[in-house]
């Protein structure tokens, strides 16, 4: 039992050492505080206390308006610095940096399932190199969980039938605990798994040595067995939206509004395909909510995002591309 | 002795023969099953709200217990989700939120403000018939079957997956939600409409503006609550889409809802305790609270505030980075009056003449544990910390403390306080203390390394866990024993004081208030002429002028 104690989680990531200043920071402005109430409790109690043979109450005391202001404001003055320091935190925490790469996360009762770009396929283990930032796209096949990695300080729910999403940048080679933690049912407790960091050389091994279709070749294939390639065919009488290009942009709508097409909105294009319709075109396209699985929504996605201009495949099309063809250097 | 004035005439002479109280003033179980006496209504919830306080502490005795070694193998997984929910269930919606509203509030209220009763007695007996009800129903649906959601019943696990009894559990806390709403309508009402002649709002006891902003809080919140279960029992049966996204719910309405209600829910279960503080903390150091307006008014603003900060629950749920910041904003704002009242009561010692009666002790310790719970609050709004920690065993420890360590202690304290007026019995003081301190030391040695583990990453709700957390689980686990000694003492010595304790007059505490100014126990009809009151609560000062002849 005492042979592994978990004293302080390891700082594993660039958010890690933000965080833990806050805390250190934290803890020692509310240490201070309250061993001040507890002493001046302690200390009133006994100055104060009741001498045997003391009669009679004590003097009066009148409250001073001065005081009470004071110690109002000054907390109020001091949770606001803990406030925007923590918000800060916050924000960058979750704005992941524009050269992350994306690596997608399907939590399901209870694994996880780990997609990375290049294609390879992890069941509740995320290898990841240190040095370059990783952007995690989160859903759920059931119900919500949440990825939890303590040594990385981040946190975030997977819910089902929308994204979410968290980065980090791990700053050195070890292995540390993903845990769930939004409870998902009986085997909540068992749906843990590790996140192991790597050099860059040893990653790239790793990635060589499973190397599958990359994630947007296999959505290539989808796009192309769906048959989404009759519409969005990148022709100019074409009579859906092109894709080329589309990923990150300013979209208009029929009805006035934008939208910026990121994950969530090619997720609702494929399964609710109504609810946002682009300026110019008509409510033509069918729902492909009950065929399409989450994973290979994942790979439309992935797929959507690496076309470049010209790169819609041909209507005449019917197979798919060689084996041999090398991934698409799709991820931004 | 007394601040209100009373007509010589009407302080009872010391009793030579039997006389008449609440508690004899007629006999057999219907006239206790069919009573209006708000008194007597108190002792059948302080009986029905120890019963379930036990229940949910045998649950959680069985889930620390398996929480000793790493595996985790003392029941199976199925088992333990369903304790834990067992644990939250009871003890936030039949223990935390009713216990000092209706045991302490019904009993002293009308006493506290010079009435012979509630407003509405009948309805106060029909609270207390829903609140059996409810609390059968969901104890029973729990028992048999299980539920094991959480107590937060997150959708969709809890109107799709989880295959328990979650509709009649849900229907067990709307209907004990009910019982809850109209205590804090006849709470209202009566601080409005049944003050003694010269009891002004300036002049009420810390205690009643506390039940009144509690009373707020259950007026606005539980409703909402009632909706949100509905809903999901709806969705269940029914298999409407509201929060399942497999039906086109959205499984965050769910969060947003239930979170409206339960933040301020969490305010409806510490408030009261606070007001139990002031009461015992001015009487025990023989002073006026000090700053009476700030504290008097921080209660609305904890009330008010309290509604606005509901999706600090949701930092890493999916809500919007900048919606988070305005939560994490007003959650700060929300922690402001709670200092407020924790630096009066510290300024009220000061310069007083201070004894350590058992109510007296669970007042201090109220204070110092609330304040490190409090503190840890500020740990969690902070939005760069919550990311880190929420979830974990930290939270557990956080609202642990405020909640264990701040309102039970408030509640024991208020319970040792009230106890002599209540049942004309002192208890014993030795055991009183020794019962307070083991309290004491067992809370800190169950919840301190909670804190420690919640931060290394030990989430919550697991029946097993990775070996590196044992040392730390081992302690909480060996806390929790120690804890739950503490909490069984006071029944055998309360129970026995009933019998061989020393009689207690009128006011054995020497207190203000004008609950002390009638025998003890109170006869049915509390006073028995309305009195006139001409000074604020808590002029121990003028103690003397009242001896000098």
């Amino acid at each position: 039992m005492f042979a592994q104690i978990a004293w302080y989680p390891e700082q594993a990531s660039t958010t890690a050492v933000g965080v833990d200043r806050l805390f250190i920071f934290l803890f020692v402005v509310c240490g201070a505080l309250g061993l001040l109430v507890a002493f001046l409790l302690f200390y009133f109690s006994i100055r104060y206390r009741r001498r045997p043979g003391q009669v009679g109450p004590p003097p009066e005391t009148h409250s001073s308006l001065a005081l009470e202001w004071f110690w109002s404001l000054t907390p109020l003055a001091i949770f606001m610095v803990i406030f925007a320091w923590g918000a800060t935190i916050y924000f960058h925490a979750f704005r992941a940096p524009d050269h992350a790469t994306t690596i997608y996360v399907l939590g399901k009762q209870w694994m996880w399932k780990i997609q990375h770009p290049e294609g390879q396929r992890e069941i509740n283990e995320l290898h990841v190199p240190t040095g370059r930032p990783f952007k995690l796209i989160l859903t759920s096949e059931d119900v919500i969980h949440s990825f939890f990695v303590p040594d990385f300080r981040i946190h975030m729910d997977a819910l089902p039938n929308r994204y979410t999403s968290v980065w980090f940048q791990a700053v050195r080679p070890g292995t540390h605990h993903l845990f769930c933690s939004q409870y998902c049912g009986t085997n909540h407790a068992g749906m843990i798994g590790r996140v192991i960091v790597m050099e860059p050389a040893e990653y790239q091994e790793w990635l060589n040595l499973r190397a599958e279709g990359s994630l947007a070749l296999e959505g290539r294939k989808v796009f192309l067995k769906y048959r989404c390639i009759s519409c969005h065919s990148a022709d100019e009488d074409a009579r859906a939206p092109v894709l080329e290009e589309l990923f990150g942009k300013l979209v208009h709508l029929r009805d006035g509004g934008t939208v910026v097409a990121d994950e969530n909105y090619l997720r609702q294009s494929i399964l609710d395909p109504g609810a946002k319709i682009v300026a110019g075109y008509q409510n033509l396209m069918p729902t492909f909510k009950g065929q399409v699985s989450e994973e290979e929504i994942i790979q439309i996605i992935a797929f959507v995002k690496s076309l470049r201009r010209g790169d819609t495949p041909r209507r005449v099309e019917e197979s798919p591309p060689p084996l041999t063809t090398p991934p698409i250097n799709s991820e931004k | 002795m007394s601040t209100a004035i009373l007509e010589p005439r009407f302080i009872p002479p010391p009793p030579e023969q039997p006389r008449e109280t609440y508690l004899t003033s007629a006999y057999g179980l219907v006239s206790w099953l069919l009573t209006k006496d708000h008194k007597r209504i108190a002792i059948l919830y302080l009986i029905s709200v120890t019963l379930m306080f036990f229940v949910g502490g045998v649950a959680i005795t069985i889930v620390r217990l398996n929480l000793m070694t790493p595996e985790g193998r003392l029941v199976e997984a199925d088992t333990y989700n369903k304790l834990f929910t067992i644990h939250g269930v009871i003890m936030v919606f039949f223990f935390l939120v009713p216990v000092i509203p209706a045991v302490l509030g019904n009993f002293c209220l009308p006493l506290m403000i010079g009435a012979k009763d509630l407003a509405f007695p009948r309805i106060n007996l029909l609270s207390w018939y829903l609140y059996m009800l409810g609390a059968a129903w969901a104890v029973y649906a729990m028992l048999a079957g299980g539920v094991d959601t959480g107590w937060t019943f997150y959708t969709p696990y809890s109107s799709q997956s989880s295959h328990y009894n979650v509709v009649p559990t849900m229907i067990g806390v709307v209907i004990a939600g009910f019982s809850s709403l109209f205590t804090g309508l006849n709470f209202i009402v009566t601080i409005h409409r049944m003050r003694a002649p010269g009891l002004t709002w300036w002049r009420l006891p810390i205690f009643v503006w506390t039940l009144y902003a509690t009373s707020l809080i259950f007026l606005l919140a539980v409703p909402v609550l009632a909706m949100a279960l509905i809903l999901v029992i709806l969705e269940r049966i029914f298999r409407i889409g509201i929060f399942d996204p497999a039906l086109g719910g959205d499984p965050l309405l769910f969060q947003h809802l239930f979170w409206f209600y339960s933040h301020p829910a969490v305010y409806i279960m510490i408030l009261p305790g606070m007001g139990v503080v002031s009461e015992v903390i001015s009487c025990f150091a023989r002073k006026q609270l000090y700053g009476y307006t700030f504290v008097a008014l921080s209660s609305f603003g904890i009330a008010c505030l309290g509604f606005l900060v509901w999706a600090h629950h949701m930092f890493v749920a999916g809500i919007s980075i900048y919606s988070a910041m305005v939560f994490s904003l007003l959650s700060y704002l929300v922690a402001v009056p709670s200092a407020i009242k924790v630096f009066n009561w510290t300024a009220t010692l000061y310069k007083g003449s201070i004894s350590f009666e058992a109510p007296m002790l669970y007042a201090l310790g109220f204070v110092c544990l609330f304040t490190i719970g409090g503190m840890t609050g500020l740990f969690l709004a902070a939005l760069g910390m919550d990311m880190h920690v929420h979830d974990t065993y930290f939270v557990i420890a956080h609202f642990h403390f405020i909640m264990v360590g701040g309102m039970v202690m408030a509640y024991m304290g208020g319970l040792h306080y009230w106890w002599p007026k209540m049942t004309g019995r002192m208890y014993s003081e030795w055991w009183s203390w020794l019962s307070a301190l083991i309290i004491f030391v067992g809370f800190f040695l169950t919840f301190l390394p909670q804190f420690v583990v919640g931060y290394n990453g030990m989430p919550r709700r697991y029946h097993r866990y990775v070996p590196e957390f044992q040392v730390w689980n081992v302690l909480s686990t060996a806390g929790a024993s120690i804890l739950a000694v503490g909490y069984v003492l006071p029944l055998f010595y309360l129970l026995r004081s009933l019998r061989y304790g020393a009689k207690a007059g009128p006011n054995p505490w020497n207190a203000t208030g004008l609950e002390w100014q009638m025998a003890s126990p109170p006869p049915r009809d509390n006073f028995p002429e309305t009195p006139l009151v001409v000074r604020g609560p808590y002029e121990y000062h003028l103690e003397k002028a009242q001896n000098e002849p």
